[in-house]
């Protein structure tokens, strides 16, 4: 069965604009240079098992990715030095926050996020409260979105879970909005379209992702504030 | 300001793979520039992809940035999406390690792998706010500098570029840099560029096409003479004796996004005598230079723990050729610290069955697929290009690897070679065919790719002289085969396109006029030529129409032995009467050996120049193809045994 590692990592700066692809092939490297002998699939082309969780839109950045590992059985694993053993092999601006291992037989990312937290920034001159006040009344809202090359219009409305106005640290006007994932994830795009198609956005941050343990809202690796610095460039 | 990210960032969120212009790969740098360093910016003229892994640009990249008067930095070409967003939003071209404008930089130097590029070079010039003919920058633009293969024919490109350099640049860029040095001290006054331009042709291996008047006598060329007593008539390249002195790239880049060839490249040697006729590459990088194995040894091991590749490429022109090859491919695959999870290529596989039992061996983790490049379709035709590849070789070869696994092999020719005749080109669909018969003996599902070009003649090799086939003549050979093929279901035929394949015959063997041609095409929009998507013939036909130029004369008409050839002033070594004698034996159909192994036949480069090959083993590798497990005492023939075997038809 192998043991898992469940890793909690941030992704700010230039490499932001790295895909969802990058990630993964990043995380290949990182792992072959630091000797983790990561369990790899069997066949006729092995591939290491690392399984991700919900895509970060190419442009976000995040302080909230989560990826668990697979490691060979016989692995002495320091999970403690994990964080301080990983971070410099990754790119600038890659860093690990949290590491734990978990339960092999545990539900996947993929099954157990429902809803993530957003926090979108503008230009100083963009007005967000009426905006907000509006969608919050409103009891549909409708976007056309396109999934597998087909596009459709949906009701983006019941997957708003929570939106406010909010500003920066710099002072400027964001957007924080809690967006279910399922039965289809709300991008923050599709979101911005349904508000007012003209927004454009200066700065998109993933700051949670969401589990439910016995009815309570939690987070799949839980980080303490100010735990790591950021090296994002 | 220095940076222009705050600038460039906001239009990323528009347009695809924003991570091309990003950097922040592994091993880039952030160099700190000040009035005492001289600072390059070396140009892939290319999207990111294609350019990043160039190991030409990553050896200068790092030999100039460990000079404490210089700073070095890369830029690629943008994609047509970017570049629009740049022209409207005033951005011009720009480094990827500090994002700073091109302009910033003392030297533009460009890396020409391939003639479609051409109007991209203008069009980076264009974006970096400099003018692109040469003549109308002043001492506040940088020089515009280029090498790589192409630089070996610079005239097409000689009213824009004001230096070439030609043959391997790591000392040439050093000698380069001290003279730009003075330069930029003196404080790039008014009238200086001039001056700068004529210390450099000073430099070994340096072409200041500036410095040179062409005659003409009609559409010939009369002469292409020194405009000064100092400047040298002909400009001989620069080579590196010593492979082992150079260990470049010590810390390859790894790209954060996908790019071609991503995995470590250890360049095991350089240059290659195999002697194919068609092959610039071999003709212009002689002698063979082999790095010593425990080099390669170190360079490997230490590179995969740096990067954290899992797969690594030997590159050379012919890596099955390095002498001990086997030993080194064993060492790398059973190394415990590769934990069995590295696997390894050996790009440019000679044809054979030794060659088949190393790629078992390297192929041990994942089985990739397995090329051959026969080049051509019959014996006949391949004792005339001297790739001397018997047919038993092939099969040899084929009936190796399919019997060892491989479901599918892929093979590599041309077609336009000089005296080839239908019967020829339909030898490559009967090849093919009977690739497959032989590996439907171990899996019913075995297949063949057979992939034609269409082939370009090229300056410096014996094929200089020969007139290129025609667009139309090019695609009927590609019906001939399409038709003789239609029914092999096991045979997928895949073809280059006979247009691209004009464009770059009119840049290859171009002379000065043709510049007028690429500046034409660049103007109408002609750039990312080499891509199918944009390339578009009826640019570069109008151009030629538009200048008074015959595609005719430039492309596929013969040229006589009499004649000044544009290149004739730049120099890879090689004497023009080898080359000749070199034409002349392949319309004979004679196959010359590998100098490597067999006594010299003065070609020019090692006399010339006082250096020669540096190879391991004495000895030719185990396995004998192409004429080097033969008998080859008989002189520059091949021998009788090598004539036709059974199994065509």
């Amino acid at each position: 069965m192998g043991q898992r590692f469940r890793i909690r990592f941030q992704k700010l700066g230039k490499v932001r604009w790295t895909s969802h692809r990058d990630v993964a092939r990043m995380w290949e490297r990182a792992c072959r240079r630091v000797q983790l002998p990561l369990a790899y699939t069997a066949g006729f082309s092995p591939r290491p098992k690392m399984h991700f969780g919900l895509a970060l839109p190419t442009g976000a950045e995040s302080v909230a990715e989560y990826l668990d590992l697979d490691v060979v059985d016989e692995a002495d694993v320091d999970v403690d030095g994990l964080p301080a053993l990983l971070s410099p092999a990754l790119p600038a601006g890659v860093d690990v926050t949290a590491v734990a291992a978990i339960d092999p037989k545990a539900p996947s990312l993929q099954e157990d996020v429902h809803s993530c937290t957003w926090r979108v920034a503008f230009a100083p001159d963009v007005e967000l409260a009426a905006l907000v006040e509006r969608a919050l009344a409103s009891s549909s809202l409708l976007v056309e979105r396109e999934r597998k090359g087909r596009m459709s219009v949906d009701d983006v409305r019941p997957a708003i879970l929570a939106l406010s106005a909010e500003a920066t640290a710099d002072g400027d006007p964001e957007l924080e909005a809690l967006l279910a994932t399922r039965p289809r994830a709300l991008r923050p795009q599709e979101l911005l379209q349904a508000l007012d198609p003209d927004l454009e956005t200066t700065r998109v941050r993933r700051t949670h992702q969401w589990i439910e343990r016995d009815g309570l809202r939690e987070e799949p690796l839980a980080v303490a504030p100010h735990a790591v610095g950021a090296r994002a460039q | 300001m220095t940076s222009l990210w705050p600038r460039i960032e906001p239009l990323l969120a528009k347009v695809q793979k924003p991570a091309r212009y990003i950097g922040c790969e592994d091993g880039a740098r952030t160099p700190v520039h000040g009035s005492g360093r001289v600072a390059w910016l070396l140009v892939y003229p290319d999207a990111y992809e294609v350019g990043l892994p160039n190991q030409g640009l990553q050896i200068l990249y790092e030999i100039l940035n460990e000079r404490d008067d210089a700073v070095a930095e890369r830029a690629y070409a943008p994609w047509v999406d970017l570049e629009a967003l740049m022209r409207s939003h005033r951005v011009p071209l720009f480094s990827v390690d500090t994002h700073r404008p091109a302009g910033d930089f003392d030297l533009l130097a460009f890396n020409l792998s391939a003639e479609l590029v051409y109007t991209n070079v203008l069009n980076c010039i264009d974006l970096a706010g400099a003018p692109v003919r040469a003549p109308d920058r002043g001492p506040e633009h940088p020089l515009v500098v280029a090498g790589g293969h192409c630089a070996f024919n610079p005239e097409p490109l000689a009213d824009f570029v004001d230096v070439f350099v030609i043959g391997d640049g790591e000392e040439v860029v050093n000698e380069i840099t001290e003279v730009v040095a003075e330069w930029k001290a003196s404080g790039r006054t008014p009238g200086s560029r001039e001056h700068v331009l004529r210390e450099l042709t000073g430099v070994a291996g340096v072409y200041v096409p500036s410095m040179y008047d062409v005659a003409y006598e009609g559409p010939s060329l009369r002469a292409i003479t020194p405009r000064y007593p100092d400047v040298p008539q002909r400009v001989e390249k620069r080579t590196v004796a010593d492979l082992a002195e150079w260990p470049y790239p010590k810390q390859q880049l790894v790209p954060l996004t996908e790019v071609v060839h991503d995995r470590l490249n250890v360049e095991i040697f350089r240059g290659c005598t195999r002697g194919c006729r068609f092959c610039q590459a071999g003709m212009i990088t002689r002698p063979v230079r082999e790095r010593p194995a425990e080099q390669v040894r170190t360079m490997v091991s230490d590179g995969l723990r740096r990067t954290g590749y899992d797969e690594v490429s030997l590159t050379s022109l012919s890596s099955a050729d390095f002498s001990g090859i086997d030993g080194v491919v064993a060492g790398i695959v059973n190394d415990p610290v590769n934990c069995g999870q590295v696997s390894l290529s050996l790009p440019s596989l000679r044809v054979d069955a030794f060659t088949v039992s190393v790629a078992t061996e390297i192929q041990k983790v994942r089985r990739t697929g397995l090329t051959f490049a026969p080049e051509a379709g019959t014996w006949r035709l391949r004792q005339v290009i001297n790739k001397l590849i018997r047919e038993e070789d092939l099969y040899g070869a084929v009936e190796s690897a399919y019997s060892q696994g491989w479901r599918r092999v892929k093979l590599y020719f041309m077609t336009g070679l000089p005296t080839e005749m239908d019967e020829d080109t339909l030898g490559i669909a009967n090849l093919a065919r009977n690739c497959v018969a032989i590996g439907r003996r171990y899996n019913k599902g075995a297949s063949v790719t057979a992939s034609v070009g269409g082939f370009v003649p090229k300056p410096h090799t014996p094929f200089q002289w020969f007139g290129q086939n025609a667009v139309d003549e090019l695609q009927r050979k590609v019906g001939l085969l399409r038709d003789d093929l239609r029914r092999d279901r096991a045979v997928q035929l895949r073809w280059h396109d006979p247009k691209a394949t004009l464009a770059e015959g009119i840049a290859s063997r171009g002379d000065r006029r043709v510049g007028a041609v690429i500046e034409e095409v660049w103007r109408r929009g002609g750039v990312f030529q080499e891509w199918s998507e944009h390339f578009d013939l009826a640019l570069w036909e109008e151009a030629m129409a538009k200048h008074g130029l015959s595609i005719e004369w430039y492309v596929t008409r013969h040229r006589t032995d009499d004649e000044v050839l544009p290149w004739d002033h730049i120099s890879a070594g090689l004497h023009k009467d080898f080359l000749w004698q070199d034409w002349q034996d392949a319309l004979a159909e004679h196959g010359l050996p590998d100098c490597r192994w067999t006594p010299c036949y003065d070609c020019g480069v090692c006399t010339d120049y006082g250096i020669e090959h540096v190879v391991a083993s004495a000895l030719p590798p185990a396995g004998g193809s192409q004429g080097t497990g033969q008998d080859l005492s008989v002189g520059g023939d091949v021998p009788v045994t090598l004539l036709p075997v059974g199994g065509r038809g």
